[in-house]
């Protein structure tokens, strides 16, 4: 049972938590400008790092505020991080 | 006419937790009806400072904050998200204040008083208890008087408060439809204490 | 038979407390602290079990958790298939057989209970033996939270059956001062008879208590989280390799000490003692002096221990150096061992061979530090050359080790390292803590082992009875095997042989396993490394791990206000997510479908309600509001009047159906949306993952008020008296109450929130009032539409009046994978706005194409027949070779009582495109016909909504 760090409520057990995936995969700005490839690959297509990976969470069971995590993906330990660090981009 | 019939989510079941509760041990019982009113605003704003004096009290600003502002009782929900939690009947009089000090400003007021129940767990064992579905650490040490948590209490959202005088006693805000399962979980959850520790 | 191998006095045992058991149908007795092991020994019985692969005897190799071969099937008081003797106390009552190769299940209901306990601590001490208490007490005196778990009935670990001093005193003084003073403590729990199976990420343990048949449970899951862990798991004495080296009667060594000292039960009366190492030295003694004849101590070494030597020498012991036992003699018990001159290691041995008598073979070949948690917590292991064993080599976690699990075996060491590592423990959570001191103990020199993996000169050549693994039947000659195969590592080895994967998990054969296929492959033992650590340490049963979450408390069920008069109704209900839904209200006689024919039907000609309250409902404040519905609505919400309701359909970016409801504009700034009643928190998830993240710059708040409402839907040509029989305030008239708007005024004298909306096409309105309030207003409601003959209805109506008018249930009809489009609700679709989820999406080759499947109603030609939900559409009526292709499947199909025969809802490839064809659904053994039709069965001009 991992700890996830609220940066709201502090660390609580990973079943309070919804994974958002990738963080930092943004939505273009004006989504019927860009192409069917570049739409498609912000729809669907994610890294799959072994090692550092920067990923969103969201505290559903209690403040629910989305918001990054940076985890290795290896050992599954949460890096420690600098204040909030609330999420910047959506989950498709 | 007759004013209409009111039903508290676990009014049938408050036989049951009388009888689960264990004298000097634990004592589990419905607090029904409590007015609760969601607030949101920026608390950084002037706004927030202005709906904290119109409740009597500052806004709690620290996670898991609990401030008590005369009969009223004011939870740290999120950083910009506070439950207002009241005497029956005081939700419109929440409302009325908190929109007028919002005075037109961004925010957001709602009643939810019949969204959730409020069980009170109180004694000794109450601690216990609780630790039997909750994974949070409820020791005084890490838990203390006067602070709230949302998180999960067996398969049940919950918002925990913990609100000693003397005894160890705590809220448990549950949604109105979880209600009967909360109430069966902790019943069974505290059958061990009534089939042993009580005092008679 | 009674007791004879129980000495007179000693030992941890009550002997004021006899208990009597049965054991295969003997009545035997044991004391009160005996194991089912030790008091077995105690009556003689060394052959317990059989071993599952070649039905060999087996006997009582060890005296814990490790025994690899003496497995029981209890019967009574409870039926357990497969526990080692060696860890079930032995009470009165108690049933057990030997394990005949493989364990049984109960076939009746286990009437106890299992619970769960959430804790914490500032240092969890794993393991009570002289470290773990030692650690535990330097911890303990920081006022530190505390937790001490141990496996054993009693803490003490090794030192309860070594019999030594320690300040002089008996060690077990130390013991039973040290745990008195930690109950002290009001900040220490200690926890007797718990595993510690699981270590997990962030230091969360996870342990199972043994509480007894009559505690309040049975077992009890504790689930810890502790700030520092002190890992003080000990050592498991490794066995020796030769032939037949599984007989009865071959023991431990150290487990026979544990037997004499702490049980008082000779495990036999004539023993042989083979080692490689120092400490079956303190075995022979201890046994000799309690009236064991030791016949030989063989000890691999060249060199043997003056120390040892000199007090075998005073008590007539002989020692047979460079000596090993290659093979032994005996069916249910060990008769004589074989023993052979061992050259220097790496040479072959002697053929001088010396037959001994005996009835007890002790072994040792050194000690595994038990690494398994440490392992867990991905800690890293090294191959220690002195021990010939892996000991913990640093971990990430909050975690230290002491004692003999990091390979230090004198007592000394032991106690002073663990209270060390609990102080270390306690300062490191922030306590001031000070070493606690230790108590004096004698040590002896240690004289270097000799690593023995197989004993050369075996009599069996082909090491077909040179067991490895003795739970799996598993020998040297498996070994080969694998190797032979082509195997090279350890965890290739452990899956060919089944090596290590036995209940015990290997804890006695595991390096020694390495050690062999290190040997059969000539490399270095630490080159090969071990297998990976997995819990459960030891086997925990399922009904442990589900604790109370079984039954009704397995998941939470979700009721509404007016549940309880739904139940009183006689309704069946219907599990929608964790909600209790009324499905369907039967009629006396009435089976499922007279009673939905029958409430469809009153619907349609008259009135009926409906329970709607688990419609999830979220109130959306700002002055962004109109524009945010905009970008997370497919339809325009902004152009919405206050007063006004619409329809809406959500999609995620990928253009998918997400989920639908409906919007109503309650004031300027503020709307109330419904879900559908399973997706109501994925959708408040969904709409804050936007909010918060893509669109900050938006002023706008979303709380869940779904069950401050209960909601009440009044449906059919009727409704609209009935409301205004019990709303005498509000203006239900067509022209003062339009489709899609809302009042509010009081029903039934509650203040309500009346929405005229419908689901099924007839005239409806949708009353909502405080959770409170439901059930009241739900029974006026009944009573005021008695005259109009109202009838309750559940779900299964609902659905099919909803399917009669082709209205898409998401979830039901959709599965993620269906636009609007493909649904045929363009008209839902906006083209007048900029952006919203999922418009992109709409223009992808893959999502433009005609051929998607669409969703059209099905007319089987029989019109008797319903077609089974999820049904394959074909295009021809004959099937053919496989692959046969398919068009679709059936998503939704009822029996309709306005059109007299089956219909159904199906996603068909280009079904709009169909419409009027005839295809095939293969129903039973052949595909049955069905005509393609527009969606919409019922009602197409829907001039019913108005009543």
């Amino acid at each position: 049972m991992m700890l996830i760090p609220c940066p709201w409520c502090g660390p609580r057990n990973e079943i309070e938590f919804h994974y958002g995936g990738q963080a930092d995969v943004r939505c273009p700005a004006d989504p019927q400008a860009v192409s069917d490839e570049d739409w498609a690959t912000f729809l669907f297509f994610r890294d799959n790092p072994k090692g550092v990976f920067t990923e969103r969470w969201s505290h559903v069971a209690g403040c629910r505020r989305w918001f990054t995590v940076r985890r290795d993906t290896d050992s599954n330990r949460v890096l420690p991080s600098e204040g909030t660090q609330q999420a910047r981009t959506v989950t498709t | 006419m007759a004013e209409p019939y009111a039903e508290s989510p676990l009014a049938t079941y408050t036989d049951v937790l009388e009888r689960s509760s264990v004298r000097g041990q634990l004592r589990i019982a419905e607090e029904p009806f409590l007015a609760q009113v969601t607030v949101r605003v920026d608390p950084k704003s002037p706004a927030a400072e202005r709906v904290g004096t119109a409740l009597g009290g500052m806004l709690p600003n620290q996670s898991g904050e609990v401030v008590l502002a005369g009969d009223l009782t004011v939870l740290w929900l999120g950083p910009d998200e506070w439950l207002v939690v009241g005497p029956e009947g005081r939700d419109r009089d929440v409302q009325e204040r908190v929109t007028a000090a919002l005075d037109g400003e961004h925010g957001a007021v709602v009643d939810v008083s019949a969204n959730r129940t409020v069980l009170s767990v109180t004694g000794p064992r109450a601690r216990d208890l609780l630790n039997k579905g909750c994974a949070l650490d409820l020791h005084p040490r890490a838990f203390e008087s006067n602070r709230c948590a949302q998180t999960m209490l067996a398969r049940a959202g919950v918002i925990l408060v913990r609100r000693d005088a003397e005894a160890p006693s705590f809220w448990l805000l549950v949604r109105s439809s979880f209600a009967r399962y909360l109430a069966d979980w902790l019943v069974d959850a505290a059958e061990e204490y009534r089939s042993g520790g009580g005092e008679p | 038979m009674s007791n004879e191998f129980r000495l007179a006095d000693g030992g941890r045992i009550d002997r004021d407390r006899p208990v009597r058991f049965d054991f295969e149908g003997q009545q035997l007795q044991g004391y009160a602290g005996d194991t089912l092991a030790s008091a077995l020994l105690a009556n003689g019985v060394h052959r317990v079990a059989t071993s599952n692969k070649y039905g060999r005897p087996r006997g009582i190799m060890a005296a814990g958790a490790e025994e690899p071969n003496a497995l029981v099937q209890v019967e009574a008081p409870f039926p357990e298939p497969m526990l080692p003797a060696t860890t079930v106390e032995v009470r009165d009552g108690l049933q057990a057989s030997g394990l005949p190769g493989k364990g049984r299940l109960a076939t009746e209901e286990d009437p106890a209970r299992y619970d769960t306990m959430h804790t914490h601590c500032d240092v969890l001490v794993v393991g009570a033996g002289p470290a773990g208490l030692a650690a535990a007490l330097s911890a303990a005196r920081s006022g530190a939270r505390v937790i001490v778990a141990d496996a054993d009935t009693e803490f003490g670990g090794s030192l309860l059956g070594s019999g030594q001093t320690l300040d002089g005193r008996a060690a077990t003084d130390w013991v039973r001062r040290t745990t008195a003073e930690l109950a002290e403590h009001p900040e220490v729990r200690l926890l007797p008879r718990t595993t510690v199976f699981g270590y997990y990420e962030d230091n969360y343990l996870v342990a199972l208590e043994h509480r007894g048949d009559d505690a309040s449970s049975r077992q009890r899951i504790w689930r810890m989280r502790a700030r520092e862990v002190v890992l003080a798991t000990g050592a498991h004495e490794r066995p020796l390799v030769f032939s037949g080296n599984d007989r009865p009667g071959i023991m431990l060594a150290g487990s026979a000490r544990t037997y004499v000292n702490r049980y008082a039960v000779l495990p036999g009366r004539r023993a042989v003692v083979f080692t490689t190492n120092d400490s079956a030295y303190a075995a022979a003694i201890d046994l000799h002096d309690a009236g064991v004849e030791i016949v030989a101590v063989v000890d691999a070494r060249e060199v043997v221990s003056t120390y040892w030597a000199s007090l075998c020498v005073e008590r007539g012991i002989r020692i047979h150096a460079s000596t090993g036992v290659v093979s032994t003699s005996g069916t249910d018990r060990i008769t004589s061992a074989h023993l052979s001159s061992l050259g220097p290691e790496g040479n072959h041995p002697t053929s001088v061979r010396q037959v001994v008598t005996c009835d007890l073979l002790l072994v040792s070949g050194g000690w595994n530090p038990a690494v398994h948690l440490h392992s867990q917590a991905r800690g890293s292991v090294r191959f220690a050359e002195d021990i010939g064993a892996f000991v913990p080599d640093g971990t990430d976690q909050a975690a230290r080790s002491a004692g003999a699990v990091t390979g230090v075996l004198a007592t000394g060491k032991c106690l002073t390292s663990g209270a060390e590592a609990g102080r270390d423990a306690a300062r490191a959570a922030g306590f001031d803590a000070e070493l606690a001191r230790v108590p004096d103990s004698k040590h002896a020199p240690i004289l270097a082992a000799r690593h023995l993996w197989v004993v050369p000169g075996s009599g069996d050549s082909d090491g077909t009875t040179q067991f490895v693994d003795l739970a799996r039947d598993a020998t040297v000659a498996d070994v080969r095997r694998a190797v032979a195969a082509g195997m090279d590592n350890v965890e290739h080895v452990k899956r060919y042989t089944t090596i290590g994967t036995a209940h015990d998990q290997g804890k006695t054969s595991g390096t020694l396993s390495t050690g062999v296929i290190a040997e059969v492959l000539g490399v270095g033992v630490g080159e090969l490394g071990t297998t990976t650590f997995r819990a459960p340490y030891t086997p925990v049963t399922f009904a442990a791990l589900a604790g109370r979450e079984r039954g009704d408390l397995y998941d939470p069920v979700r009721v509404t206000a007016m549940h309880d008069w739904h139940v009183e109704q006689g309704a069946l209900f219907e599990n929608v997510g964790q909600w209790k839904r009324p499905w369907y209200y039967p009629h006396s006689g009435e089976d499922m479908e007279t009673a939905v024919l029958r409430e469809c039907y009153a619907v349609r000609s008259g009135v009926g309600m409906q329970d709607v309250s688990t419609l999830g409902k979220i109130d959306v404040q700002g002055p962004d509001a109109a524009e945010f519905l905009d970008l997370v609505y497919t339809n325009k919400m902004s152009t919405l009047k206050v007063g006004r309701i619409r329809y809406g359909l959500m999609c995620t970016a990928d253009g998918m159906v997400f989920d639908d409801g409906t919007v109503t504009r309650t004031a300027e700034h503020r709307y109330l949306i419904s879900t559908t009643s399973g997706g109501a928190a994925n959708v408040l998830a969904h709409l804050e993952d936007w909010l918060q993240t893509e669109w900050t710059h938006l002023r706008v708040h979303l709380t869940s008020v779904t069950e401050h409402w209960a909601t009440i839907a009044l449906v059919g040509p009727e409704s609209r008296q009935v409301l205004a029989d019990v709303a005498p305030e509000l203006d239900v008239d067509n022209d003062g109450f339009g489709f899609m708007t809302w009042q509010e005024g009081n029903v039934a004298g509650v203040h309500a929130r009346v929405c005229r909306i419908s689901f099924s096409g007839e005239l409806a309105f949708e009353i909502n009032v405080p959770w409170w309030y439901g059930r009241e207003v739900w029974e006026v409601l009944m009573a005021g539409g008695r005259p109009y003959g109202i009838t309750p209805y559940g779900t299964e109506t609902m659905h099919v009046l909803r399917a009669e008018k082709g209205f898409p249930i998401v979830g039901q009809d959709t599965d993620g994978t269906i636009t609007p489009h493909d649904l045929g609700m363009s008209w839902a679709v906006s083209k007048k706005k900029d952006d919203f989820l999922g418009k992109r999406s709409f223009s992808r080759p893959d999502t433009a194409r005609t051929d998607r499947k669409h969703l059209v109603g099905l007319l089987p030609e029989d019109t008797n027949l319903v077609l089974p939900e999820g049904a394959q559409i074909v295009e021809q009526p004959e099937l053919g070779e496989p692959p046969v292709p398919m068009l679709g499947h059936v998503t939704s199909s009822y029996r309709s009582a306005v059109l007299g025969s089956g219909f159904a809802l199906a996603v068909v490839k280009g079904g709009r495109d169909r419409v009027g064809e005839t295809l095939y659904s293969p129903v039973g053994d052949r595909p049955v016909p069905v005509t393609v039709t527009e969606p919409v069965f019922y009602d197409k001009e829907g001039a019913r909504r108005d009543g």
